[in-house]
This record gives C-alpha cells, sequence and structure tokens, in this order.
C-alpha cells in the first residue's frame, strides 16, 4: 500500500528531519565514530538511549532515484551489550513510499577489559521486504538490480533473516580500526551469505578545549569505510558481487546532535555508482532514571 | 538453628569474600594496574588548561552517572571524590578510565582520544 502518491516531492519530509533535530538539541550528547555500515566495539552507555536515522540516497542504473531511511533505536542494556531495533522505509522517484520492514539486533563484548583487538559478537532478525533499500549491509551477490524494480513488485518479497556479525576493532592512538565478517541466512531456503565491512576513523584534534565550540577540529571525525559482497555457500566468490569505498565525516554538535555524511562510490559493475549516506542522531541519557523516584523506587 | 562454632570459619570467610566482591564493584583495583600503566605521567601535568578541558569532557561524558558534582548517585554510581582517587596515581586513572568495567557498568572509554582521558583525569585529580 503507498501512504503517499506517485511523484514524491521529499522537500517535506527533508523539512521535517531538520526540524526535529534542531528541536531536539537540548541537552544530551553522543560520542561515536560516523560509520554507517561497519560497527566498533564502541557500545551504546547503560541506560542510554540513542536515537539516530541513516538514510541512503542513491539511482540505480534503470531506475530512478531513491530515499530509503532506517530510524535506530539504541540501548545500552549493560556495558557489554547493546540493543537494538531498526525501522526502514523508502520513497522512490516516480513510484511511492513505503514501510519496509523492521530489524532487531544485539550486540555484546564477551571480554570485559579493553584488548589491543575486541571482539564483539552480533545478532540480528529482519523481517523486511524485497524493497528495503537502506543497504545497511552488502552480502552475497547484492547488486544495483535488486534496488531497481517497482516497489509494488518487490515488497511482495518477504525476507525473514538471520544475520551474524563478527566485529573486531582496535583503537590505536587516536585511530579506530574496525573489521566485521558478516553472515547471513533467509530462514527460508536461501543459502548462507557472506559479506564484510572495514572502517578506518579518528578525531581530526585529540585535545579538547577549554572552551565551548561549535566548529573545533576535535568536533570533527573524518575516516573511509569499505564494504562488499563475499559470494554465498553455493558460489564462495567475489565474481558478480558489489563492493563500495566511501570516505566518511561526523560532525558533534554543541547540544548533543551528531550529524554524519559520506558519499559513496560503487567499484564493480554491479555496484550503485554513487550512493549518499546521511545520519542524524540524538542520545538521551539514561532514560531508566525518567521511571525511577531520586531514591531508587520505580514510579 | 543456630550455626555451629564449628561452621564459624567457613561463615566469615563467606562473609570476607562477599564484602570483597561488593568492594571490588565500588572500587577498582589499582594493584591490578600493570606496571608501565601505573609509571606513566600524564602528558598535560601542570597545565591549568588540561583542567578545564576535562570539566567539559568530565560534563558531556560523566556526569549523566557520576552526577554534576562528581559525588554519585550513593547506589551504583560511586563518587569520584574518595580516597580510593586521591591515592591512584594518574596512570592508574587513565589506564581504568582505557579500561572500563564492563562487567560492573563502567563504560571503556578507549574510543575517547588519549589526550582527552589525560584531560579529565587532570580534572579527577583537581577535585580531590
Amino acid at each position: 500500500m503507498s501512504f503517499i502518491p506517485p511523484q514524491t516531492d521529499l522537500r517535506p519530509a527533508a523539512i521535517l528531519a531538520i526540524s526535529l533535530a534542531l528541536f531536539l538539541a537540548s541537552s544530551a550528547r553522543a560520542q561515536e565514530k560516523p560509520y554507517f555500515v561497519t560497527y566498533s566495539h564502541d557500545l551504546e552507555e547503560p541506560g542510554n538511549l540513542e536515537i539516530e536515522t541513516k538514510t541512503a540516497v542513491a539511482r540505480p542504473e534503470g531506475s530512478t532515484q531513491y530515499g530509503a531511511t532506517a530510524l535506530e533505536l539504541e540501548y545500552g542494556v549493560r556495558a557489554w551489550w547493546t540493543s537494538e531495533l531498526y525501522l526502514d522505509g523508502q520513497a522512490t522517484a516516480q513510484d511511492s513510499t513505503i514501510f519496509t520492514g523492521f530489524r532487531i539486533e544485539n550486540r555484546v563484548r564477551p571480554l570485559m577489559r579493553d584488548h589491543a583487538v575486541n571482539p564483539v559478537l552480533y545478532l540480528e532478525f529482519e523481517d523486511i521486504s524485497g524493497a528495503d533499500k537502506t543497504i545497511l549491509e552488502v552480502v552475497g551477490h547484492d547488486g544495483q538490480t535488486d534496488l531497481a524494480g517497482p516497489n509494488g513488485d518487490a515488497r511482495r518479497e518477504h525476507q525473514h533473516e538471520a544475520e551474524l556479525k563478527l566485529i573486531l576493532s582496535s583503537n590505536l592512538r587516536d585511530w579506530n580500526i574496525a573489521e566485521n565478517f558478516i553472515a547471513e541466512k533467509n530462514l527460508g531456503h536461501k543459502p548462507w551469505e557472506f559479506g564484510y565491512a572495514i572502517g578506518v576513523a579518528r578525531p581530526l584534534r585529540g585535545q579538547a578545549s577549554g572552551r565551548a565550540c561549535t566548529f573545533c577540529a576535535e568536533k570533527f571525525i573524518a575516516g573511509a569505510e569499505a564494504y562488499g559482497g563475499l559470494g554465498d555457500t553455493s558460489s564462495l566468490t567475489i565474481a558478480g558481487t558489489s563492493h563500495y569505498v566511501a570516505p566518511l565525516i561526523g560532525w558533534q554538535l554543541p547540544k548533543g546532535v551528531r550529524l554524519s555524511f559520506s558519499p559513496g562510490f560503487g567499484l564493480t559493475s554491479t555496484s550503485l555508482a554513487r550512493v549518499y549516506r546521511i545520519g542524524v542522531a540524538y542520545e538521551f541519557d539514561q532514560i531508566g532514571n525518567w521511571f525511577h523516584s531520586a531514591d531508587g523506587v520505580a514510579q | 538453628m543456630k550455626p555451629s562454632h564449628r561452621n564459624l570459619p567457613s561463615i566469615l570467610s563467606i562473609a570476607f569474600c562477599a564484602a570483597l566482591a561488593v568492594a571490588a564493584t565500588v572500587h577498582p583495583h589499582w594493584d591490578h594496574v600493570p606496571a608501565k600503566d601505573h609509571a606513566r605521567v600524564s602528558p598535560l601535568a601542570g597545565q591549568p588548561e588540561a583542567v578545564a578541558a576535562g570539566a567539559r569532557i568530565y560534563s558531556e561524558h560523566c556526569a549523566e552517572c557520576h552526577k554534576a558534582d562528581a559525588r554519585g548517585d550513593g547506589h551504583k554510581r560511586p563518587s569520584l571524590r574518595s580516597e580510593h582517587l586521591r591515592s591512584a596515581a594518574d596512570g592508574d586513572i587513565e589506564w581504568f578510565l582505557r579500561q572500563g568495567d564492563l562487567a560492573h557498568g563502567m563504560p571503556s572509554w578507549s574510543s575517547l582520544p588519549a589526550e582527552q582521558r589525560w584531560q579529565l583525569v587532570a580534572y579527577l585529580k583537581s577535585i580531590q
């Protein structure tokens, strides 16, 4: 079912998103890498809730431009365990705007101390349609043809998938280096599909200023990520797979809003030529305390 | 039923271990800090601006749990104005910030640049 008619005008949605971000800019803060696909070993602080939108804008060959957004609710259950809910949707020019499904994921750090390489175990369940275009990971032989079909046809395909990731991440001086190994299984009949993501990032300046500032170098984090598919169990090859490289920039605004931007470039003929990503995040501190009185009693 | 005196050593041992476990939830063990980390000297020692910057970092990352006055919440979030921190070397505190104590709710701050961790150390030492 289309919520709005064809010839979608995306400007009201963009204005709404910017207004929401400005409205939320009140008192909290966030500090994370500006990765869109790669995960580092940073988990959400316990009791905090981060709300983030990750939007991908692209134009598959032979199709029209689309914008796909994942609304991410990330909660720190424990210092070693983060749980997330994603709600996905997309709008395709000259087609429709649709909700494309949800994802539930959990990330767990099995080691309680920081090491040279820090493993994180990741488990996700996805209930999405074939019209999902958020490209939060690339696995198997995913390609731009998967993103080019009309929404009316693509949404008939339902995907119930389990996804496992092994996240390895290191903080070396001020650099973060993260490697993700992905295995995804359609719970129906399809084979295991594999993929990877690699990211590096660092703040432009290490020392913090003693005064409040908006455009200080330490408020910006720059980096790059690369990601792609590695085939599946029936065809374990990189032939016919998609691969991307994407520079990243993240900007920590003064009152807790974080913006990130990444232009991605496809490296193979099956990849999208370009995909632009925009992220807006806001973190609510200690939301568990909202439901407790000062003496620790639940209200 | 009254416990017999023969069980007293076992009861005391269990109570002692329990007390240690409770203490472990409140204070990091500085004696677990590797010698090379313990011996590290802050590159920002004696710089007043490091304290000011550390105060800003504290308000952004730490105050939500340990409160703006660093006295904690009296429950799970300990006060950072304590003899335990007063007695710690700069290197001990920087090591603990980097490691965290995930099992007891303290995140690792290894994602902060090293200079910012030292600025935070400067601030924490200044409020003791």
